[in-house]
């Protein structure tokens, strides 16, 4: 069988522990204070995380696209 | 107790809205149409899904209707802690960019349809596909069934209500509804009637997050009649983990397992391409913000006192928790807004129902019935098989919805994720060029399967987390699915590297993970 090459993953990949360390740490943000807009801390922080998250996928996805493009899509 | 009042403007406007979406599956089979005679087309939409159309039917199979009404149910039973599912809805998705494109590529171009085929050309091994395939197939049909309950309470809330062989009707030709259109349109149905779903769902958590807060005054104001308990998790003591360890272990658990599951795996193999996925990843979070929201609806049916509210008794005696989104609805929306939310959570349910069906009936068809009783099956008697495959798939959670109380269901799915987590080592580090050996795996396999299940019987099959007690005293509370996991890696891995000691240098060529370009 032909062997496409495959794209070649980067060490940026390794910034996507950032977002799943920040959300399994209970302890940094199981608080109420400070709020924001009335939402204790502990739902905003995680809320944000969320963004936070899928900022640095599409920025890995961004910068791996850069050096080499995925060609398997239709 | 009166009974629940019947809605009339909200039943209109769910009904119409249900016909719609019933018309736009059986017209998915026109779309983009290929050959539903093949289980490439049928079961799998002829993978030409591209970054959108991946991103609602992702969306409405990983986000179910069941999660719409069981996470604020926790939220408003149990308070912070049913928080979790907005973490573990966040790392879901650094799993999703880098462990499946890969398996998507390695799938595509050797035909595999399903997780178990991938498994069986891995690891040469029969036995251990059967292993993934009869774990998959086991752990979705709850999950079908709790889709069932989703729809049973907006239908109660409704105010539909029969008795005797009228009791269940509804339900009934919500099934037929269901099996009709997934039977034509395979794939397809479930992936167009997930665009519909979802505005419809966006429409009613966006409203529900401007809306209810102005009629209760503000979120501050909802927050603030949350008891100090629910608001944040319990500190835990000295020599325990606590509520710190259940909260983090569910979320990683959870995020684990979700994409081993049949149906999350149908819904990546339908992509067009790696890269859909890759993109995917970074936009489906969307999706857990919505999450977040509806999660903190159970903090407005808190603030709002719905419990208390005398028309919704019959539906909280019956629903408990799950009751708490149906009834809120009720309490701050117009009548014809609550028929949107209702078709919105009953259609959700019909989404991953039907994907569900088709992912199992992919398995069965590819894994069971081709690799052990018919080898020579043509196309056609392939996609015959898993049609016909989905509809006893589906009547099974019909029959099981209707014979046992909900909590049953439930407590299968608890026992489901504690399951299907145990097919991790074999189709995630299946992708990786490390020497496992099959009958390691399997050994792996069973070890978790009968650690997870005892840690689950050990609380009556009541509660997901299991009181781990380690040397000098130390409580780690933790998802039993997490720690069953751990022994399964611990054994899978140890016994390969026995089992390589022990092999003939000459056989080590042999190894079929040579054939896999990683």
């Amino acid at each position: 069988m032909p062997t496409a090459p495959r794209p070649r993953a980067t060490y940026w990949r390794l910034l996507l522990i950032i977002p799943v360390l920040a959300v399994l740490w209970v302890p940094a943000f199981n608080r109420a204070g400070p709020a924001l807009w009335g939402f204790p801390f502990f739902y905003w922080y995680q809320m944000l995380w969320v963004i936070l998250c899928s900022v640095v996928a599409a920025g890995v996805f961004l910068l791996e696209e850069r050096r080499h493009p995925t060609r398997d899509d239709a | 107790m009166a009974p629940l009042a019947l809605q009339p403007v909200a039943l209109a406007v769910f009904l119409v809205l249900f016909v719609f979406v019933t018309v736009l599956g059986f017209m998915g089979a026109r779309w983009r149409r290929g050959d539903r005679d093949t289980l490439h087309e049928w079961g799998l939409g002829g993978q030409r899904f591209g970054t959108l159309i991946s991103w609602f039917l992702l969306g409405g199979d990983l986000y179910t209707a069941y999660t719409f009404v069981a996470v604020p149910a926790l939220v408003f039973g149990a308070g912070a802690i049913g928080f979790f599912a907005v973490p573990y809805t966040i790392i879901i998705y650094p799993i999703l960019f880098t462990v499946f494109p890969r398996l998507w590529r390695i799938c595509k171009r050797h035909g595999y349809l399903t997780a178990p085929e991938f498994v069986r050309g891995r690891f040469d091994s029969p036995a251990l596909s059967l292993a993934v395939a009869v774990t998959g197939i086991l752990a979705t049909m709850p999950y079908i069934a709790l889709q069932l309950v989703g729809m049973q309470v907006v239908i109660a809330a409704l105010g539909i209500e029969g008795s005797g062989i009228w009791a269940d009707a509804p339900l009934f030709v919500a099934f037929l509804v269901l099996a009709a259109f997934t039977y034509t349109s395979g794939l397809r149905a479930p992936a167009i009637i997930a665009v519909v779903k979802d505005l419809l769902i966006y429409a009613t958590v966006i409203a529900a997050a401007i809306v209810i807060p102005m009629h209760l005054g503000g979120w501050g104001k909802i927050f603030a009649s949350v008891p100090a308990a629910k608001l944040t998790l319990p500190v835990p003591g000295a020599h325990t983990l606590g509520s710190y360890g259940a909260y983090a272990t569910l979320a990683l658990g959870s995020a684990l397992a979700l994409f081993l599951y049949p149906h999350s795996m149908t819904g990546i193999l339908a992509a067009s391409g790696s890269r859909v996925l890759k993109r995917n990843a970074a936009l489906l979070p969307i999706y857990s913000l919505m999450l977040g929201v509806l999660a903190l609806m159970g903090f407005m049916a808190l603030a709002e006192g719905v419990s208390k509210m005398p028309q919704f008794a019959a539906g909280f005696a019956q629903y408990k928790g799950n009751f708490a989104v149906p009834a809120l609805l009720l309490a701050a929306f117009p009548g014809w807004f609550a028929g949107v939310a209702f078709a919105a959570i009953a259609i959700g349910a019909l989404v991953p129902a039907s994907i569900m069906s088709i992912a199992t009936a992919n398995i069965f068809t590819r894994d069971i019935y081709r690799a052990f009783l018919k080898p020579q099956a043509t196309d056609a008697q392939e996609s015959g098989m898993a049609k016909l495959v989905s509809l006893l798939v589906k009547l099974g959670a019909l029959m099981f919805i209707l014979v046992l109380p909900a909590s049953t269901a439930i407590q299968f799915q608890l026992l489901g994720g504690i399951w299907i987590i145990q097919t991790l080592p074999a189709v995630m580090l299946g992708l990786s060029r490390m020497r496992l050996r099959p009958g390691a795996l399997l050994a792996g396999w069973a070890s978790g399967m009968v650690v997870g299940t005892a840690m689950a019987a050990s609380t009556a099959f009541k509660s997901a987390i299991f009181p781990l007690h380690l040397a000098g005293g130390f409580i780690a509370p933790g998802y039993a699915a997490l720690y069953a996991l751990i022994v399964n890696l611990i054994v899978s891995l140890l016994l390969s590297a026995v089992l390589n000691a022990l092999r003939k240098p000459s056989r080590r060529m042999l190894d079929p993970a040579a054939r896999f370009e990683f």
